[in-house]
């Protein structure tokens, strides 16, 4: 079992490391020297040449790579190009905004889809079943700028309960925050929700279908017990994986929902980091992406090993 | 595998095309979900296609004296801040939604099918290394990748498939490698390979034949999330260019006028959302039919 452990964790590792290498790729062969770019067309060729050696440009690839990579160990993602201030600090200040919604959004999705899951699964093809499935799938057929938008029609202009746009700058305090989390995150909370109901549901069919199942009942167990003991175990992990995976999904939706409500975000960054062609902001920000999808997936692999004695134990066989 | 039943490879090549198509109708008459999406679906098409004939409207050219109007019998969606009709723009911005997003899915969905096939067949070293790699490429936010292509290259719709294209191709890799790995162990494979044939010519003959329901479900899968990410791309304003007719774009124009002119940002909303929800009807519809596991798949 710690072979395995170790072995998914090396894997991760390596993963990682090939994606900084992609992202760092990806990003230097962006046409368009960011020399140019910041200087403009007009400027002189020894202007352009100053500022390369002072941005470390002329040093060659694989060389800024180990240097970028080094000080990313260290929390070091070298400093803006447009703020002039250290990338990391004002990264992890956005990625801190972020979080607020992404646990809010966690809450919100993993809760009502895992009820809404079991509930569509137990009463498979009767109304609740049908009105669950539907409604599942509208929300996973319009994308999150249209949940926002609509959500903003209903509850910051029909029913002025939540702000529609963020008025504060990335320091804002957490209490300033927090009126304005509830819609962004809810926008996400809906689509993500859509993917988890339809896995929930498909696991507590086959989970309710067991023997094991029939066994509890002729025992004569409750429906609630059988549930929260038989249907509810089986039916989270599936649902564990999915999770994992729409995590990756959260972080680009974040980037649009961020941006209709302005709120100063992880996504707002990105977006505007590239928007400035910001090449270290946009570097740090895939990259602590790619950790966050990396480390979701593996703790979901773990936590799949732990709630799963089937692969627990095939390590040892 | 069933597909083997009815069609076998080594049969005439137009009987075998027609007993193949035969068993295509028959599974998708027996799903009344798939028919549905696929008929939601064809109606876009067509709308996209017959827009110049439905509407007198030109969906670009701005009219300063009918600015901002409700739905009349003039304009049936009322016009947006420049006086253009919102009926028209949605009519066109299907063309644009349409063609882009299956462009972006039959290439992303034709190179996935592929690289999937070819890393199942010949396994060992590609194999591991092409997994590796693309678990890296998905480590990255897709809208992340997309967002840095465009700016990279310019937002013309070239590079706006080009970069969905890269962006689905290593998911399409894995649902389609998964299925390649069941057939790949089969005996006609083995004795395709002793007959001393290519890995194109196996790939083609043997084992597409017997994904192709696989490919199928995944093409309507990929389609809706294409339509989904390019539509959201236009929303951000790194998709299509201002005057064009886009869905996207249209919400995000129309979108600080909610409260005046609801239906201008309705209207696209409807529109992207039906597409979507006829795919994914259609997906579902197919893989139940078909008995794809989609998942399984992991997507």
């Amino acid at each position: 079992m710690l072979a395995f452990v170790a072995r998914r964790v090396a894997a991760a590792i390596g993963t990682l490391f090939l994606s900084s290498v992609l992202v760092f790729l990806a990003l230097q062969a962006l046409p368009g020297d960011v020399a140019t770019q910041i200087l403009g067309k007009d400027a002189t060729p020894d202007a352009v040449a100053t500022l390369r050696k002072q941005l470390g440009l002329d040093q060659p690839a694989w060389e800024r790579y180990f240097d970028w990579i080094k000080g990313a160990l260290h929390g070091d993602f070298g400093t803006s190009l447009v703020s002039g201030k250290p990338v990391g600090g004002e990264v992890a200040q956005y990625l801190a905004n972020s979080a607020l919604i992404a646990v809010v959004t966690i809450l919100f999705a993993v809760t009502g889809s895992l009820v809404l899951g079991i509930l569509a699964g137990l009463y498979r093809d009767r109304w609740a079943d049908h009105l669950i499935s539907t409604v599942s799938l509208v929300g996973m057929s319009v994308p999150e700028f249209v949940v926002a938008t609509v959500l903003v029609l209903c509850f910051s202009v029909a029913l002025p309960w939540f702000p529609a746009v963020v008025l504060y700058g990335p320091d804002a305090s957490v209490g300033q925050l927090l009126p304005a989390v509830w819609l962004p995150a809810l926008a996400l909370a809906i689509v993500m929700a859509a993917y988890i109901v339809r896995m929930a549901r498909t696991s507590v069919i086959d989970v309710m279908a067991g023997e094991y199942v029939t066994t509890a009942r002729l025992k004569g167990l409750s429906t609630w017990r059988v549930v929260t003991r038989h249907a509810l175990p089986s039916a989270l992990l599936p649902t564990l994986h999915v999770i994992a995976l729409n995590v990756a999904w959260l972080v680009g939706g974040v980037a649009v929902v961020e941006n209709v409500f302005n709120y100063p975000g992880i996504g707002k960054l990105m977006l505007t980091s590239v928007q400035n062609r910001d090449l270290p902001v946009v570097q740090a920000v895939a990259l602590i992406s790619a950790v966050v999808y990396v480390v979701c997936n593996l703790a979901a692999d773990l936590g799949a090993m732990a709630l799963n004695p089937k692969l627990r134990t095939r390590g040892r066989t | 595998m069933t597909t083997l039943d009815t069609a076998p490879p080594a049969a005439p090549a137009a009987a075998d095309v027609r007993a193949r198509t035969a068993r295509a109708w028959r599974t998708l008459r027996s799903s009344r979900t798939a028919l549905v999406g696929l008929a939601v679906v064809g109606v876009h098409v067509l709308l996209a296609l017959l827009a110049p004939l439905l509407t007198s409207y030109d969906p670009i050219a701005n009219d300063p004296s009918h600015v901002l109007l409700g739905p009349s019998w003039e304009h049936w969606a009322g016009t947006d801040q420049y006086g253009r009709d919102v009926l028209t723009r949605v009519l066109y911005g299907g063309r644009y939604a349409l063609g882009v997003s299956v462009v972006a899915t039959v290439l992303a969905v034709a190179l996935g099918t592929v690289i999937g096939c070819a890393a199942a067949l010949r396994g060992g070293w590609f194999d591991d290394v092409l997994g590796r790699v693309l678990d890296a490429v998905l480590a990255v936010p897709s809208i992340l990748a997309l967002l840095v292509v465009v700016t990279a290259l310019g937002t013309g719709s070239a590079v706006i498939v080009c970069a969905v294209a890269v962006v689905f191709v290593p998911q399409v890799v894995r649902v389609v490698r998964g299925a390649a790995l069941a057939v790949v162990p089969a005996d006609y494979v083995t004795a395709a390979r002793a007959r001393g044939e290519g890995t194109w010519s196996i790939l083609r003959r043997e084992v597409l034949p017997n994904i192709a329901d696989v490919v199928g479900v995944e093409f309507a899968m990929r389609a809706s999330w294409v339509v989904l990410l390019i539509s959201s791309l236009s929303f951000l304003g790194f998709g299509a260019d201002p005057p064009t007719p886009d869905w996207g774009l249209m919400v995000a124009e129309n979108r600080t006028a909610i409260t005046v002119v609801p239906m201008a940002s309705l209207a696209p909303i409807i529109a992207l959302a039906t597409l979507v929800v006829g795919l994914n009807l259609a997906a579902d519809g197919l893989s139940k039919a078909w008995g794809v596991d989609r998942i399984r798949e992991g997507s």
